[in-house]
């Protein structure tokens, strides 16, 4: 499957349709919900205190609904009003915006504690009219100084994103150290191709005594894995055996071999050879 | 959806438009009241963050008169409730928002703001 950031721009790839299916998808509000939790990990709230979050891309609510339950108060920018619509009908607890991101946003300084945001980055990524203002660097420019304005000192935004390619990553990371922010990518699992997710963690403030440390990337296999266990030492003792392939007992030579003994014998009924002789029938339901 | 606390947060992002860009006026403004939970330490964690002459004038116009001009200095339960009730608890469901220097119009549909600006618009 391509991907969904370059077939079109984001409100009109997320239509009512795309914004539905994308919703009621029960494994897409898993994946969804894994990440917004792993990325409430990152951001390293000070537990039992209330905060005020931003949703960044907030879509239809699925990352807005885990807020909702962890008690955290928020509010949701989003591009596409197909999917803010389906918010609406879900009745989340946030305030929602509908927002271009890469216009920047015109909160006070200091007016949240945190920002979260899944599966959005990519979309800053792809020019959509030949306008300077659209091109995505200075989109970029704009979402990460506007936002590091709005953020509270000391706090963290961590962004949950797709990148097609390590320049990418360059290009974000660069431009969000221009606008003041510290940190950088953290990768869960990066060794597994399916599980592999990029975290990009930004730090307001935090320089001077207390150094923020950049949170390690979860290692390992990822916990459900898709092929069953033993399944590698299984490859390895298929190796050993002599090229890969063991040959079958009963092959075309001991089938005819014993044809001609039973015909020596004079059994009567022994099917003559031919081309068909011993070859493997197909597999018929 | 717009509650007090996000509109109290929320400034004009027009182009060269950085004086006298808060707060934005509402106009022919449909409210909504839905209760939610009081949780006394978010709303007393909130208050530095607040500009306080701002959510009073704003409360007024929609007319809740429950806030004190001045911030007391004792915090105590009922005042807490009521600035809940200001904050979080009064939606803004339709109407418009006008930026006082520039005179940008956000409109309110369902109680989203649309907050998109004009390719001239984009500093």
């Amino acid at each position: 499957m391509s991907r969904p950031e370059l077939q079109a721009p984001p409100e009109f790839y997320y239509g009512d349709t795309e914004a539905k299916k994308y919703t009621q998808n029960t494994r897409n509000q898993q994946i969804q919900a894994d990440m917004t939790y792993r990325a409430l990990e990152l951001l390293n709230l000070p537990p039992e205190e209330p905060a005020y979050l931003l949703d960044i891309g907030c879509g239809s609510g699925l990352s807005g609904e885990i807020l909702d339950d962890e008690g955290y108060i928020w509010a949701g920018v989003d591009i596409a009003p197909s999917m803010l619509e389906v918010a609406l009908e879900r009745e989340v607890e946030g305030d929602l915006f509908l927002q271009d991101i890469g216009q920047g946003f015109g909160f006070r300084p200091g007016s949240f504690d945190g920002a979260i945001s899944i599966s959005v980055l990519q979309w800053l990524l792809n020019a959509e009219t030949s306008h300077p203002t659209s091109s995505p660097p200075h989109r970029l420019t704009r979402f990460f100084t506007t936002l590091h304005s709005a953020l509270r000192n000391p706090s963290r935004a961590v962004f949950q994103f797709y990148p097609s390619s390590d320049d990418q990553i360059q290009l974000i990371t660069s431009i969000a150290q221009k606008a003041g922010f510290g940190g950088g990518i953290v990768v869960d699992y990066p060794n597994s191709k399916k599980a592999r997710k990029v975290f990009l963690c930004l730090y307001v403030g935090g320089g001077g005594a207390v150094q923020q440390q950049l949170p390690k990337g979860l290692e390992g296999e990822e916990e459900e894995d898709s092929k069953a266990r033993f399944e590698r030492r299984r490859d390895r003792e298929r190796t050993k055996t002599k090229g890969g392939k063991r040959k079958s007992i009963k092959d075309k030579d001991w089938i005819l071999k014993k044809k001609e003994l039973y015909r020596k014998r004079g059994k009567e009924g022994v099917p003559r050879d031919s081309k068909y002789t011993a070859r493997k029938r197909k597999p018929v339901f | 959806m717009v509650r007090l606390i996000t509109h109290n947060l929320l400034a004009c992002h027009v182009k060269d438009c950085n004086t006298n860009n808060f707060p934005l006026e509402f106009k022919d403004a449909q409210i909504e009241l839905r209760e939610t939970e009081f949780n006394p330490e978010f709303v007393r964690g909130i208050i530095p963050k607040l500009e306080w002459k701002a959510l009073v004038d704003t409360a007024r116009e929609l007319g809740d008169t429950t806030l004190p001009l001045e911030l007391p200095e004792m915090l105590d339960d009922d005042f807490l409730k009521n600035l809940h009730h200001v904050l979080l608890e009064i939606h803004v469901e339709d109407g418009v928002m006008i930026c006082a220097n520039c005179k940008h119009v956000y409109p309110i549909s369902n109680g989203i703001p649309n907050m998109l600006l004009a390719e001239h618009e984009i500093g």
